[in-house]
């Protein structure tokens, strides 16, 4: 079966932009016009965030668009209603993120077959571990052809690079440097020794940098140590200004994409 | 039964480590090490030391006189709260602070509820020379304000934890994202048997020396080293881990673990995660856990910052599961009571915490001629504002 990850990678192997959002944010009904506007605006890929109410690995902003998206409304089920017919419009890789816990509760088997229903390409748990992913749902994502994103980080050993890499069929999420998401300590692109090192264990699966892209001069500079970058933090903080919601994702992704 | 975690860092169904990938060399290198390191002779020397010239122990077991004539039965109190710095986090702190010294960690983080174990930790920072982060709840930080008082004399940096309910649980979040920030030089002394794999196992081996020293005192006391009770309050767990720890397979002994009922388990201001949580994840363990339909983390409520949680350790939640321990819950005003007649009956003001343990002396129908062995976690002096509020002593 074909994956969109997949197709996506071979067809721009460089220089891909991924955006990640929290569904329901800033307005529970968002969710959908988001996803159009950055596929128009030439986007590659979109994290859709399943918003959590204890984000152990984000930052204050994605934190605080969390807790909105909540108060609003937003849960599993709503998300998957405003998705049900999402291929009609686009063929954009799609991928979630959010934490295990309210994935737990919808129960991890009907959330993979919904997913994938819909038509949800990979999904990015960052609290479920390798090893209970091997034991207990490897076998369940391959069934319902969903990529299992994993994280690693400049503190992840060579050998467990290897281990992610060997059960996982999307993309590795190469977190930039030390931190939560948004802020990092300095320059989250200093530590290029760690970039080198990755691409040189020549790993069958593509990366791409997140944590603490926020710019053009971020997401040009991770583009030259991995396939692409993903922005997150600076993207919800992009919506939040005034203007409506079409004209803030054009300037930001332009910003991005465009020299000034 | 097993009731100790197993090979995989599990009891029963509930623990394991579930964490983000960033937290992941830190809490592989401590699962890889602790036991090993707990076992050096020359750790294990320090350790007992520390524990006997500078903690005080072994700490008494008191018989309680006119406790046990007023319930009609002999009631022992675990003296905890006469540990340097008032309660039984210190047994803890002393054996982590230990732990990161040898894997070569200079900055030291922690979380804290009722401040008691952030006044533990930043005892063993100013003893040991390490610098020392303390997060805490907004609202932990107006009603513990004596503990703040102490961390700050003691060195450490309180941060105030704003997000959530602005208490335990999220201090401990803010915490975890600080070790995700700081991966190469920092420990994470986590206060109860919470968190993700070893933690829950290495606090309550640490703690586990207040059972050890409650079997060798009652066989003193009474020709036999098991109680027919032993009674513990529960937040995250950490003094009842230790309280019940020797104990676990000794099924003729009943261990009783107390939950904060706030202000009644069906009032929704409540802390009892026993009876309203469900399996979940949080801090990185499957445990218990208070929780929406969605699986969003509900905010609990006590009086007592200490056992505002909406979690238990999954060693609690094995037990629960298993009907190891019996669980009961208490309400805010029963603890109250409890604090009262400690302090009338036996000039004795105990922690908002342990009074909960107290508290359930009448409920669980001990027999005249039965032991029960309350531990009697903490002192009372952080809660004296709340003691004077609740009891109009005020200008008296």
């Amino acid at each position: 079966m074909e994956n969109r990850i997949k197709t996506l990678f071979e067809q721009k192997p460089q220089g891909l932009l991924s955006v990640y959002f929290t569904a329901g944010y800033p307005n529970l009904e968002d969710t959908v016009p988001i996803i159009l506007e950055l596929e128009k605006n030439g986007v590659d890929l979109i994290e859709i965030g399943m918003p959590f109410s204890d984000p152990l690995a984000d930052g204050p902003t994605i934190q605080q668009s969390s807790t909105i998206a909540l108060r609003n409304g937003m849960t599993i089920p709503k998300l998957f209603e405003q998705l049900k017919y999402i291929r009609k419009y686009t063929q954009i890789p799609l991928v979630l993120m959010g934490y295990l816990n309210p994935v737990m509760q919808y129960g991890v088997e009907r959330f993979c077959q919904e997913a994938s229903e819909i038509g949800i390409d990979g999904i990015i748990l960052p609290d479920l571990p390798l090893s209970d992913y091997v034991r207990e749902y490897k076998s369940l994502f391959e069934q319902h052809n969903l990529s299992k994103i994993f994280l690693i980080s400049p503190q992840t050993t060579e050998q467990r690079i290897r281990e992610i890499d060997s059960h996982t069929n999307g993309f590795i999420y190469m977190v930039s440097s030390a931190s939560v998401t948004g802020g990092t300590n300095g320059n989250a692109l200093a530590n290029t020794d760690y970039f080198q090192r990755v691409r040189h264990m020549e790993l069958q699966n593509p990366g791409i940098i997140g944590f603490g892209i926020h710019n053009r001069a971020t997401f040009t500079e991770a583009c030259n140590h991995a396939s692409g970058a993903i922005i997150g933090s600076a993207f919800i903080k992009a919506l939040a200004r005034e203007g409506s919601l079409q004209q803030n994702i054009q300037t930001f992704i332009q910003s991005i994409k465009q020299e000034a | 039964m097993k009731y100790t975690v197993d090979e995989n860092g599990f009891y029963g169904r509930f623990g394991g480590a579930y964490i983000p990938e960033m937290l992941y060399p830190n809490v592989e290198e401590l699962r890889l090490n602790y036991l090993k390191i707990m076992q050096e002779p020359d750790f294990q020397e320090e350790l007992q030391s520390l524990l006997k010239d500078y903690v005080g122990r072994p700490t008494p077991l008191y018989f309680a006189k006119r406790l046990s004539e007023k319930y009609n039965t002999n009631i022992y109190l675990k003296r905890e709260d006469l540990n340097h710095t008032g309660a039984h986090k210190i047994n803890n702190t002393v054996g982590q602070v230990l732990v990161a010294k040898r894997l070569g960690k200079k900055r030291i983080i922690a979380e804290t509820g009722a401040g008691q174990h952030g006044v533990a930790t930043a005892t063993v920072c100013a003893l040991m020379g390490l610098e020392c982060i303390v997060y805490m709840g907004e609202v932990d930080i107006e009603r513990q304000a004596p503990n703040v008082a102490r961390m700050k004399m003691l060195g450490a940096t309180v941060v105030p934890a704003t997000s959530g309910s602005k208490t335990l649980k999220d201090a401990t979040n803010e915490a975890i994202r600080d070790w995700i920030n700081n991966p190469e030089d920092t420990y994470y002394i986590i206060g109860s048997v919470v968190g993700p794999h070893p933690y829950p196992d290495m606090v309550a081996r640490f703690q586990a020396v207040i059972s050890e020293e409650i079997k060798a005192q009652l066989k003193e006391k009474t020709g036999s080293e098991n109680p027919d009770f032993v009674v513990a309050c529960v937040g995250g767990g950490s003094n009842a881990a230790g309280a019940f720890y020797h104990y676990l397979d000794t099924l003729d002994v009943k261990l009783v673990a107390v939950e904060a009922a706030g202000l009644g388990v069906d009032s929704g201001e409540s802390a009892a995660t026993s009876v309203l949580g469900r399996e979940g994840i949080i801090h990185g363990s499957r445990t218990l856990l208070m929780q929406t339909e969605d699986g969003q983390v509900t905010e609990p409520y006590s009086i007592s910052a200490g056992l505002d949680y909406p979690g238990v350790g999954p060693l609690h939640a094995h037990l629960h599961q298993s009907g190891r321990a019996i669980f009961e819950s208490i309400t805010d005003d029963e603890a109250l009571q409890a604090v009262l007649e400690l302090t009338r009956l036996e000039g004795i003001i105990p922690a908002l915490e342990s009074a909960h343990a107290l508290a359930v002396l009448g409920r669980i129908g001990a027999k005249p001629n039965e032991t029960i062995v309350v531990n009697l976690s903490g002192r009372g002096d952080k809660d004296l504002t709340t003691y004077l509020d609740r009891f109009e002593l005020h200008g008296k």
